[in-house]
């Protein structure tokens, strides 16, 4: 066994012992449902350089689909998950047709307009109940193991996720990962090699807006609701920040993106508060409640100086070395 | 074009009429509506064409400082006292100078990468002004009482026209008229034109390109600060206000192309139209048929009505 072939058996070992190591266990399942929704972006933008501001319509509607799937007709679980799956890829095929008839900045509009158009649908549509959204959402059992308790749910979610982050791991380093970046490198190139750039967008594209929607579909399992936050274009802001904080199109970047976006959601608050206690500003109180603004100076920051992100400036130090 | 299209719907056989009839005074009142609207697609869609003309960037921010606007006249009014008539001329003057800023300390450095990170950044520019907005008055919004000049509704015969939607579409259409103007046939923006299309040419002509980007960015966030305070008084002035708006605006854009100036007038205020009447005979599908319409738009004609293939 070769030390490449090591890493990923530990880490997988490390995450199934986290429970029993006193991790909460829901929390750590939302990082994994959020760092597969960011891998699966970073599988457009960090590799085929297109960047979609409308991920969040993914990560709803298989949310939505599994929910109703689960709750109204009463599937079994795992055919629950690969109905909204299925949804989010469907949909990444009609928003990709549409989308990648444009290129860059339009792109990004598109998109983002779209999913706004999906969201308004959701809003609407009586089977996701508006504003309150899905509540309850059965977890059933799978094999016989009964997923209303937690612990059974984690290891199910773990496997998800490993299957998730192996597709990823393939997509990137197969031919079809290649022409992917000569795209993202230099589309006129790649078009005059003979690569039908459309079609390998398009597959990526699709591809992309299924391992988000297996995460949505896994998150509604999760926390038993799927609601219109899912949908919003202010998930999709997140998603991108999770990518960038991690570092673009670094394989372990989105991962680790995703878990400092929602520790920063959770713990903000505590932080605040612990700065006011320290500094006696009262404003640091209101921390928790402004969230958005700290996500914000963060985005800033990262656009100005930290383009690399954590794992791209770690492993650009490393090879400078 | 109002009574035109009166003539024309009255003109319709009898079995439409029935479909018609009934609420000919709400199409009139909705199509006024869609014109509001309009106005507002056209003003903003203006001021993020003229930027990416020449900025290379989409301000994502465009809806927060619309919002910004709107507050300012909010603020100035309750904190001031300053009227409505002042602050149209202040908060575009003060969204301009925060919009000169932003691009001095922070656009400015990113013109040689990716232009997608001129997005992201404004897009975290949008998170903070709306956060700090949010942390301060909360999301529920705030009433502006219409100007004591415009208060009122005129009878024009076939319908009564609110006095305050007049001056909105007035003013609007306006502002885009003399932007157009100054862009397409003054020496100003001849320079503009000009820095669009090979800023380093005009550079070596002894033109201050650094300056006119700053000034154009300026000019273009202040045409969204003045509409925010035209918006004032009709809608809720809230800290969310301007980004539910500018995802519309983007489409509009996708739609109208950025080529032209006029394109993207007369693409806001015609999609408006369409969003207002849609509004009357499919009310559910008023929130998406401008998403709708720029899907259609880019699978026939992906360059956008009036922008060019590359």
């Amino acid at each position: 066994m070769n030390s490449k072939s090591v890493a990923p058996v530990l880490a997988v070992v490390a995450i199934a012992m986290l429970p029993a190591v006193g991790a909460y266990p829901i929390f750590i399942m939302k990082i994994m449902c959020y760092a597969l929704f960011a891998c699966a972006f970073n599988l457009l933008l960090g590799y085929a350089g297109l960047l979609s501001f409308g991920h969040a319509a993914f990560l709803g509607a298989a949310a939505y689909a599994t929910g109703h799937a689960l709750a109204v007709w009463e599937l079994p679980t795992l055919a629950g998950l690969m109905f909204g799956t299925c949804v989010a890829a469907a949909m990444g095929l009609v928003m990709g047709v549409v989308a990648i008839r444009r290129s860059g900045i339009y792109f990004a509009m598109i998109t983002l307009a779209m999913a706004q158009m999906a969201f308004f649908y959701f809003l609407q549509a009586p089977f996701t109940h508006g504003e309150d959204g899905l509540q309850g959402i059965p977890r059933g059992q799978i094999l016989g193991l009964d997923l209303s308790n937690d612990l059974n749910l984690y290891y199910l979610v773990m496997v998800i996720f490993c299957i998730g982050y192996a597709v990823c791991w393939r997509t990137i380093n197969s031919p079809f990962g290649q022409v992917l970046k000569a795209i993202r490198e230099n589309e006129s190139r790649a078009v005059s090699l003979g690569y039908e750039v459309d079609r390998y967008k398009l597959l990526c594209f699709i591809i992309s807006a299924t391992l988000a929607g297996l995460a949505g579909a896994t998150k509604s399992l999760v926390f038993v609701s799927a609601t219109l936050s899912d949908a919003t274009w202010q998930m999709s802001g997140m998603v991108i920040l999770m990518t960038l904080i991690g570092g673009l199109g670094t394989f372990t970047g989105p991962v680790v993106g995703a878990i400092i976006v929602v520790l920063l959601e959770n713990k903000v608050g505590q932080f605040g508060r612990f700065l006011s206690h320290l500094t006696g500003v009262q404003w640091f109180q209101l921390l928790g409640e402004s969230v958005t603004i700290v996500i914000g100076l963060i985005f800033i920051f990262c656009v100005m100086a930290f383009r690399r992100g954590i794992v791209g400036e770690i492993s650009h130090r490393l090879n400078k070395t | 074009m109002c009574r035109s299209l009166f003539l024309l719907f009255e003109s319709i056989p009898i079995f439409m009429a029935e479909v018609f009839y009934i609420p000919i005074h709400a199409l009139l009142a909705q199509l006024l509506l869609g014109l509001v609207n309009g106005s507002f697609y056209a003003m903003l869609s203006l001021g993020l064409a003229i930027i990416f003309g020449l900025l290379n960037i989409i301000n994502f921010s465009h809806g927060a400082l619309y919002m910004v606007g709107a507050f300012a006249a909010w603020m100035g009014l309750q904190y001031l006292g300053i009227s409505y008539w002042l602050m149209l001329i202040i908060a575009p003057v003060i969204v301009g100078l925060f919009g000169i800023l932003l691009e001095r300390l922070l656009i400015r450095h990113l013109y040689k990468l990716d232009h997608l990170y001129g997005l992201l950044l404004t897009f975290g520019v949008t998170l903070l002004v709306e956060g700090i907005f949010r942390s301060l008055y909360g999301v529920s919004g705030k009433p502006y009482p219409t100007p004591d000049a415009l208060q009122g509704a005129a009878d024009l015969g076939f319908m009564y026209l609110p006095i305050y939607r007049g001056w909105v579409i007035a003013a609007s259409i306006s502002v885009c008229l003399i932007t157009w103007f100054i862009v397409e046939k003054t020496s100003l923006g001849a320079l503009l034109r000009a820095g669009t299309e090979n800023p380093k040419l005009v550079e070596a002509f002894g033109v201050n390109v650094p300056l006119v980007v700053s000034l154009t960015y300026g000019f273009g966030v202040a045409l969204a600060g003045f509409a925010g305070v035209l918006a004032a008084p009709i809608m809720q002035v809230s800290p969310l206000m301007g980004s539910n708006l500018i995802i519309v605006v983007f489409a509009v854009v996708v739609i109208g192309g950025m080529g032209s100036i006029m394109g993207s007038i007369l693409t806001g205020l015609g999609l408006g139209v369409i969003e207002g009447l849609t509004k009357v005979f499919w009310p559910q599908a008023s929130n998406t048929v401008v998403f709708v319409i720029m899907i259609i738009v880019l699978l026939l004609r992906p360059a956008g009505l009036f922008g060019k293939e590359k």
